[in-house]
């Protein structure tokens, strides 16, 4: 299983620092819904193909892959809309959504899941003030990143061991299990994090206790 | 020991105690109601030393006191005269610990930087920490890996990625606590060459007796007490004996 | 909070993402297909308890965000956040929350009833306080349709939610994650 949705080609949409990729990125999502224009929907969406195709040089299969789990829903959406207000009406939601999920799929086609994370930080740091560390947030997102695969496969080998034994596929045979696993898991990690000095003071200075 | 080490020991000072040994001293430890330690008392000053005895035999418990990582709950264990309970940090300087299981002490998505995980805990600058990292990877065959995903690693590099993230940090000592239980025949030859060649001093908690070839001594737990101790045929003979 | 914490919280983001894949149920007609995904928000909270819940829920958004595809269906990345049914997303981290915030309220004298109503009332209440407004906004349909719609998956999230309590109430026996101080796991060996 892959974790990546990033799709590295050289190009100056990827260059673009991904915090300034998300601010536009809130900034259109902003507009579309306080203008609620087909004609500023309908340009937004040929300018965020033309910046993901074009400029930022994805192949069209990298947006597809993003866009093609929403269009059912898109499409129920614009049949809600037939029955209860108007195709007008219902042109203008889809388009903004399918704009705006095509934007979103732009930013994270080309922007690394490190910049995001530094971005994500960076949003962050003002929880200093009520004593969390940014640093602890970015490092809590690269366990979680380290942990999904390694707990997939876990949840893979308990499934072997119940098909092997003749067991049904029910949810609750997977789950408990599961996450009696993680809790021994997260018991292991804290250990290890401990071990490595994740509670060590961060420099500068080393403070004494008890004095 | 002294009065003002009791509470805590400053860093400049803990980093220039020079190493000596690690005093475990009428040590008993309990898990709530269960007790799993008895009144040890072991002064390790050997360059390696294993940990032998059956499941549940305290054996893990006691590697865990060496760094801190379990505080006794009766009497006391003293790294160098550092006490694990005053100055928890500077000792868990001094003692890297290698888990069982390098699944839960990898932490970080890709190879490197997980090694660079416990320099960036110690402040250690960006292009130093580069350095460092670069060297250990080279030293443990993990260069190649440097930015692959750590769960596409094999188990046997695993396990040296885990060794390579706790001596990057430049301890004094290395605990381990049955590191090639869940390796094949292969990779526990390759991480018994590690352990051997390692210049720090070792405790190496195990099943595998064939990893205390060429050890100093061998400690034998049973039922949260030490049973044997010394050199390493004497020990191991009396294990296996206990065990028939 | 102590690394034991943020070894809690990574986890179960972690384990909430991957009950993402196991393969959703998908239910006729407004499609938010059926998934154990909820089942993680719900146990999240039930067993790690408000703070420590609702912040897994959080990084699991995070995680989603820096383009894990990770939720059902393999979608991921930040164009779920402005997609039809980000309402829901946007519910979960509060959802677990309050699921936390009730179970330790009824922490000592916990069993299955206490746990039911922690996990009906944030599992599947909350979640749908928030994530129809936020639906009804995204998707600009009225509320009456967006209520009605949601409503097909309320019955497989009683379940979920019976699912969950019958598991918290296991784990609070076995192995007390809230009120953890003074007790450890023995190590064995």
């Amino acid at each position: 299983m892959t974790l990546a949705l990033y799709h590295p080609v050289p190009s100056p949409v990827h260059r673009a620092p991904a915090g300034l990729k998300l601010l536009v990125l809130a900034a259109l999502g902003v507009l579309l819904f306080v203008v609620p224009r087909l004609y500023l929907v309908g340009g937004a969406l040929a300018g965020v193909l033309a910046v993901g195709l074009g400029l930022g040089g994805l192949p069209v299969r990298v947006l597809w892959a993003q866009v093609r789990p929403v269009l059912i829903w898109l499409a129920a959406l614009f049949v809600v809309h037939l029955l209860v207000t108007d195709a007008a009406t219902g042109a203008l939601a889809v388009s903004r959504l399918l704009t705006l999920v095509l934007a979103a799929a732009v930013v994270t086609a080309t922007s690394r899941v490190t910049e995001l994370v530094d971005v994500v930080e960076r949003i962050c740091s003002p929880l200093r003030w009520v004593g969390v560390r940014p640093a602890r947030i970015g490092l809590v997102i690269a366990m979680t990143l380290r942990f999904i695969p390694l707990i997939a496969e876990r949840a893979a080998r308990i499934r072997e061991a119940q098909a092997a034994r003749g067991g049904a596929r029910r949810l609750t045979v997977l789950v408990v299990p599961l996450l009696v696993q993680v809790l021994q898991m997260a018991h292991t990690t804290a250990e290890a994090l401990d071990a490595r000095g994740a509670d060590d003071e961060p420099l500068p200075r080393r403070r004494r206790r008890d004095r | 020991m002294t009065g003002w080490r009791r509470r805590g020991t400053p860093a400049a000072v803990a980093a220039a105690v020079p190493r000596t040994a690690i005093e475990v001293r009428r040590v008993g430890h309990a898990y709530g109601e269960r007790p799993v330690l008895h009144d040890v008392t072991l002064t390790l000053a050997e360059h390696r030393i294993g940990v032998i005895g059956g499941n549940g035999s305290g054996k893990s418990t006691f590697a865990r006191l060496l760094n801190g990582l379990v505080l006794p709950t009766e009497g006391q264990v003293l790294v160098d005269g550092l006490d694990t309970r005053t100055d928890l940090r500077a000792v868990r300087r001094r003692v890297g610990f290698v888990f069982q299981d390098p699944d839960a002490q990898i932490v970080h998505p890709t190879v490197a930087e997980d090694v660079a995980f416990g320099l960036q805990n110690q402040g250690v600058p960006a292009e130093e920490r580069a350095v460092r990292v670069a060297e250990v990877l080279d030293r443990y065959g993990l260069a190649g890996h440097a930015d692959h995903p750590a769960h596409l690693l094999s188990g046997g590099q695993k396990q040296l990625l885990a060794i390579a993230g706790v001596l990057v940090m430049r301890p004094l000592r290395v605990v381990f606590d049955e590191p090639t239980t869940l390796l094949d025949l292969a990779n526990k030859r390759r991480i018994a060459r590690v352990v051997a060649e390692l210049e720090q001093d070792v405790v190496v908690v195990t099943h595998d007796l064939d990893l205390l070839a060429g050890f100093d001594r061998v400690v034998v737990f049973a039922a949260g007490r030490v049973v044997a101790d010394g050199p390493p045929a004497e020990s191991v003979a009396a294990y296996l004996a206990s065990m028939a | 909070m102590k690394t034991r914490d943020l070894a809690y919280v990574a986890l179960f983001a972690a384990l909430v993402a991957v009950l993402g894949l196991v393969p959703p149920v998908p239910v006729a007609g407004f499609p938010v297909p059926i998934t154990a995904q909820t089942l993680g928000v719900m146990l999240a909270g039930s067993v790690l308890g408000a703070r420590r819940g609702g912040l897994a829920l959080l990084v699991f958004l995070a995680v989603v965000a820096v383009g894990a595809p990770v939720l059902s269906g393999g979608r991921g990345g930040l164009s779920v956040f402005a997609g039809p049914t980000a309402g829901f997303l946007y519910s979960w981290p509060v959802a677990a929350f309050v699921v936390g915030a009730l179970t330790q309220l009824t922490w000592r004298r916990f069993n299955l009833a206490w746990s039911l109503l922690a996990n009906l009332a944030g599992g599947v209440v909350v979640i749908y306080a928030i994530a129809i407004p936020l639906t009804t906004f995204f998707a600009d349909v009225s509320l009456a349709t967006s209520f009605t719609s949601s409503m097909t998956f309320v019955p497989g999230d009683i379940v979920k939610g019976v699912l969950a309590s019958v598991v918290a109430v296991a784990v609070h026996k076995a192995y007390p994650v809230i009120e953890l101080p003074a007790r450890r796991r023995p190590v064995t060996g």
